[in-house]
């Protein structure tokens, strides 16, 4: 048993870094841009809970809300300086993923249904015109005393960098490879030895956290937004799409999944929209017809290790 | 006794309202091979996932090594020395290496490493294929693969429900003999390995230092192999001779 090499798996992620370190000095629409990174991450956030652990939570769009709204709330209430801020996004979407713990006792369909069901009932918290005095309710927040585009988009590469370092420790670490047991067979993970309830409330958590600090960055990075924005499904559904499109558990699946797809969506819903959702959709059913495991089983399956 | 490594005292245990253990009783000696005969439905699997922890005692104690586990999850149980091999345990979605760096995650990198060495000294047919997706393996070496993994953990004692099941006499024989090796403590470099076997098939009696027969989640007989076929009832109903 030879230590892996860790560079296959982390040159993917610097040059990815890089390109959209540089990207804001050589292409002025930082908007699409700082929503690549956004998705960028939120895809490897996915990846950690769902690549690793087999749960594919659809209402994942809830801890980025919950982080969006712990951030503004801390600006708005506390008057807290934008990265502190920031770390009470994460903590809001940490908090949330405590109180959806039990969730994990379900599995399937029903979990992805039942966390779809969280996201909602955040969302209807959130949007109460009750709690307009602490949220404001569905009017929306402005957080236009912070506002600052270029360093807040910094702060979302530098969380992207974070969800890589998370899955890159997954992939090349024993407990990544005891998730992996629990995702293929928790019984058997446990007979194996695997803390199964400890790993996947793990692997939940950082998963949680990743959201949310990315939640916490995209409201630091609008600074105008609403809780429709905020908590809007197709959040969760573009990530999960963007996973499973280019293959969960590695590196280069997830990233290839947003840079592909939200590419083409970027570029037909710019150009020819009349036809974006079909040809979104016959990619879609393409791949789920011809590749369900994603881009990457076309190495995979051949016993190619991918990054 | 003081050199029990395995004591199950008065074990009672079942599914929903069905009892099927009855005060089931054993024991394993360290570095004594224990093989516990019974047919379908008499408890063998509900007494080995009892012992492990993959369903609660609602009665009895677990005993490893003097310490009472009664009350630890199955994770706990591994940790203190139990491997446990059943038809599960083998993760096709990842290499046979990986498999069985799962196996021995609790050991230091270098220990590890040299296990996994010489369970590929033991199983060379995992050895050649050690990159290949455990799920591409045939019946007969995903046995083989679950027997490696479990060893992987370097246990004091090795819990096997039903090796046989599902594979060729051929295949019986090969796991016998390896199984073999490690009771005479020629591989693993640990010594004799303790084990506890349920089967139905006697053709791991070879393997047994004594014996157990469950019948209706009830020990009947306890002994040596000699004892058992000295036992007219008992050879009619497992060897069905006269």
């Amino acid at each position: 048993m030879r230590k892996r090499s860790l560079l296959p798996d982390l040159l993917l992620p610097i040059l990815a870094l890089a390109v959209f370190g540089v990207a804001p000095f050589v292409y002025s629409n930082e908007l699409m841009l700082f929503n690549f990174v956004m998705f960028l991450a939120l895809a490897q956030g996915l990846n950690i809970v769902y690549g690793f652990t087999g749960y594919l939570p659809f209402g994942y769009v809830g801890f980025y809300g919950a982080g969006a709204y712990g951030f503004a709330l801390a600006v708005m209430h506390w008057h807290a300086p934008p990265l502190a801020a920031m770390a009470a996004g994460g903590a809001a979407a940490l908090v949330l993923a405590v109180v959806l713990l039990p969730l994990l006792r379900l599995s399937g369909a029903y979990f992805a249904i039942a966390s779809l069901a969280a996201a909602q009932a955040v969302y209807e918290v959130v949007s109460n015109p009750a709690l307009q005095n602490i949220t404001k309710g569905p009017y929306g927040v402005s957080l236009t005393s912070v506002f600052a585009p270029r360093f807040s988009y910094y702060v979302g590469l530098a969380v992207l960098a974070l969800a890589f370092a998370l899955v890159v420790w997954l992939r090349n670490s024993r407990f990544g490879l005891a998730l992996q047991a629990i995702r293929e067979d928790p019984v058997s993970a446990s007979m194996a030895g695997v803390a199964v309830v400890r790993g996947r409330t793990i692997a939940w958590m950082l998963s949680a956290l990743v959201a949310g600090l990315v939640g916490a960055a995209f409201a630091w990075h609008i600074s105008v937004f609403y809780p429709d924005t905020a908590f809007d499904l197709g959040i969760s559904i573009f990530a999960t799409v963007f996973v499973l499109f280019g293959g969960a558990t590695t590196l280069t699946g997830p990233l290839l999944g947003v840079l592909l797809l939200y590419g083409v969506y970027n570029v037909i819903g710019i150009s020819v929209p009349q036809y974006f959702q079909f040809i979104y959709g016959a990619l879609i059913v393409a791949l789920v017809l011809f590749l369900p495991n994603g881009l990457v089983s076309l190495l995979t399956s051949r016993g190619i290790r991918v990054p | 006794m003081a050199d029990d490594l395995l004591r199950a005292e008065a074990i009672e245990a079942g599914y929903g309202k069905v009892q099927v253990l009855w005060g089931a009783e054993l024991t394993v000696r360290a570095g004594e091979s224990v093989v516990l005969l019974g047919a379908n439905g008499a408890g063998k699997t509900t007494l080995l996932k009892a012992i492990v922890g993959l369903m609660p005692a609602w009665r009895g104690t677990v005993r490893l090594a003097g310490q009472d586990i009664t009350a630890l999850r199955t994770d706990r149980r591994v940790r203190l020395g139990m491997a446990y091999m059943s038809e599960l345990g083998v993760f096709p979605g990842l290499t046979i290496e990986e498999n069985l760096q799962i196996g021995g995650q609790f050991a230091e990198r270098a220990v590890l490493r040299r296990r996994i060495e010489e369970l590929f000294g033991v199983f060379p047919d995992l050895a050649e294929r050690k990159r290949a997706l455990a799920g591409a393996l045939s019946g007969g070496q995903r046995k083989m693969l679950g027997i490696a993994k479990a060893l992987a953990s370097g246990p004091k004692l090795l819990v096997m429900d039903e090796p046989s099941a599902g594979l060729s006499p051929l295949f019986v024989q090969q796991v016998i003999a390896v199984l073999g090796r490690f009771r005479a403590g020629e591989a693993g470099g640990a010594g004799a390995l303790s084990m506890l076997i349920a089967e139905q098939n006697v053709a791991f009696l070879d393997l047994a230092d004594r014996v157990y027969t469950l019948d209706g989640g009830r020990i009947r007989f306890e002994g040596t192999v000699a004892q058992l076929h000295a036992d007219d009832a008992l050879h009619r109903a497992y060897f069905g001779l006269a």
